[in-house]
């Protein structure tokens, strides 16, 4: 018998960084299909832009930089399928690209690469877009003409007065204008649905932030249904708010940063000069996470309440 | 008191790259962020610290030996403010857009840590020829670095270099590199890149040294 000796801990898992990264590109799948059959050819051509030029950019760095290529970790595939997620169909190709190549090698391997980004890359790549161009990221098609392509551009649902008013029933599917993977909500719950069975993430963030949203825009007098079956709260609160590196790790931190970001996703909606919130939301949030972690310390198993062990 | 003498050469130098005010130093961030949306931006500001730098200087240096100590930071901005004023007035007469488009950042020179910065840790200990030097110097480090960031947002954000369209037709500008959030980027990649190049030479430096 051979006595093999170790530090803790002792009993493993199996799961890699790849397996789990592996499990969110599952669960994207739904919304990549569903973004496909809605916005067709256009939607592909980004999402193949996107997450191909992540995955090179992220090969080329550490290729260059002398440091050990961990591409086949999968978290560029999963940052670039994410934020091609998150653009509008017709965003020109050029665009797509200086996007997904900020948010590789600017937001994540300047700051250390995976595990060490204080930030969301898809996220932030998605807000310096909208920045830089902010008429292409606020163009959406109408897909309920017969082909995208003849599509004219129009406001998403969010944008308030000019319009057009859409059924709880339609939101949910995603038939209205908006960006690729943020429409279809049942492709997202899906998603949510094979992220929890398989634990890829815990309830929590996901689930207290669409309650925050839902008590927020009530609080702030909005239709409450309305406002988490519109924009990308639900696509944010699933896919980019659970990222393992910007979350809080803590749950009752968790408790904090989900209700924040509900809460400030409306608050931007409702007062804010852009009609969608979500990205900023999930940033400053983001930003704060460390703090939160901090602050709202897991308790300790035998710590605090002297005064029982006193009586024991 | 050993003083080491500088050859003026080195002395300028000194200002231009081996401790450039704003990528070796890092000071006067504030300006360098602020009016850096353009080249012509950069040159205007550096030119306009330059002469305050080059000015206050000589004047710190002539009246160091007056100054008592303990008065020496309300002496250093007095003389400055001189300096900035004059500027000040030069621009709106003669240079009414650049002026304009630096605005309130002309009077902020009086607050520029590289020129209270070289007051305090040059002027007031050197002689004056060496002292207008390190002006010189710390000013044509600070302008350099000011127009390289400049043309690097102007072309990024707007497409032009120095007013003039070199991106084509077809380019639709990076609007975030004339955002304040473009300025720190831009900032903050160039000064890795000039810490990575120091880097390099010094580690040839070194191993040439080892071998000798």
């Amino acid at each position: 018998m051979s006595i093999r000796l170790s530090s803790a801990p002792h009993i493993r898992t199996g799961a890699s960084t790849q397996s789990l990264m592996l499990n969110v590109v599952i669960a994207l799948m739904p919304c990549v299909a569903a973004g496909v059959y809605l916005f067709e050819m256009n939607a592909l051509a980004v999402l193949c832009m996107s997450t191909g030029t992540a995955v090179l950019m992220e090969y080329l760095w550490q290729k260059l930089m002398k440091i050990p290529v961990r591409v086949g970790d999968c978290s560029a595939l999963v940052t670039g399928i994410i934020l091609g997620l998150t653009l509008p169909p017709t965003l020109p190709w050029w665009a797509t690209m200086v996007a997904s190549a900020f948010a590789i090698i600017i937001v994540k391997q300047l700051f250390g690469g995976i595990g060490d980004n204080f930030l969301n890359p898809a996220l932030t790549a998605r807000a310096v877009l909208l920045a830089s161009w902010p008429a292409h990221m606020t163009t959406f098609v109408d897909i309920s003409r017969e082909h995208v392509a003849d599509a004219v551009s129009m406001a998403t649902p969010l944008s308030g007065e000019n319009a057009v008013e859409y059924t709880w029933m339609q939101l949910f599917q995603g038939a209205i204008p908006g960006s690729i993977g943020e429409t279809c909500k049942a492709a997202i719950l899906v998603g949510l649905a094979y992220l929890l069975i398989t634990k890829t993430i815990s309830w929590r963030i996901p689930v207290i932030t669409m309650l925050s949203a839902f008590v927020s825009a009530f609080i702030l007098g909005m239709d409450p249904v309305e406002s988490v079956l519109t924009g990308g709260i639900l696509f944010g609160a699933v896919f980019m708010a659970t990222d393992y590196t910007t979350s809080p790790m803590n749950a009752s931190a968790q408790y904090a940063y989900s209700v924040g970001i509900g809460f400030l996703t409306m608050l931007i909606r409702r007062f804010g000069a852009y009609p969608e919130g979500v990205t900023y939301a999930i940033l400053l949030m983001n930003i704060l996470t460390p703090l939160l972690d901090k602050y709202l310390p897991n308790k300790i198993y035998g710590h605090g309440k002297k005064k029982e062990a006193n009586q024991a | 008191m050993i003083k080491e003498r500088k050859s003026l050469g080195k002395i300028f130098l000194n200002g231009v790259i081996t401790e450039n005010p704003t990528f070796r130093l890092v000071l006067g961030a504030c300006p360098t962020l602020a009016v850096t949306t353009s080249a012509v931006n950069g040159i205007g500001m550096g030119a306009a610290a330059t002469f305050v730098l080059v000015g206050s200087n000589v004047v710190v240096s002539m009246l160091r030996k007056f100054i008592p100590d303990n008065v020496r930071i309300p002496a250093f901005i007095v003389i400055i403010c001189t300096f900035v004023t004059m500027v000040q007035l030069f621009m709106q007469a003669y240079l009414p857009s650049l002026y304009e488009s630096l605005g309130i950042f002309i009077p902020l020179i009086v607050v520029n840590c590289i020129i209270l910065a070289r007051a305090e840790a040059f002027a007031s200990k050197n002689p004056v020829l060496a002292s207008a030097v390190d002006g010189l110097g710390m000013g044509v480090g600070f302008t350099l670095a000011l127009t390289l960031i400049g043309m690097i947002r102007e072309l990024i954000g707007s497409g032009t270099l120095f007013g003039l369209n070199v991106m084509g037709a077809g380019y639709e500008p990076m609007l975030l590199f004339v955002l304040a959030s473009g300025g720190f980027l831009t900032f903050g990649i160039l000064l890795g890149v000039i810490n990575a190049i120091t880097a390099y030479f010094q580690r040839d430096k070194h191993s040439e040294g080892g071998r000798a």
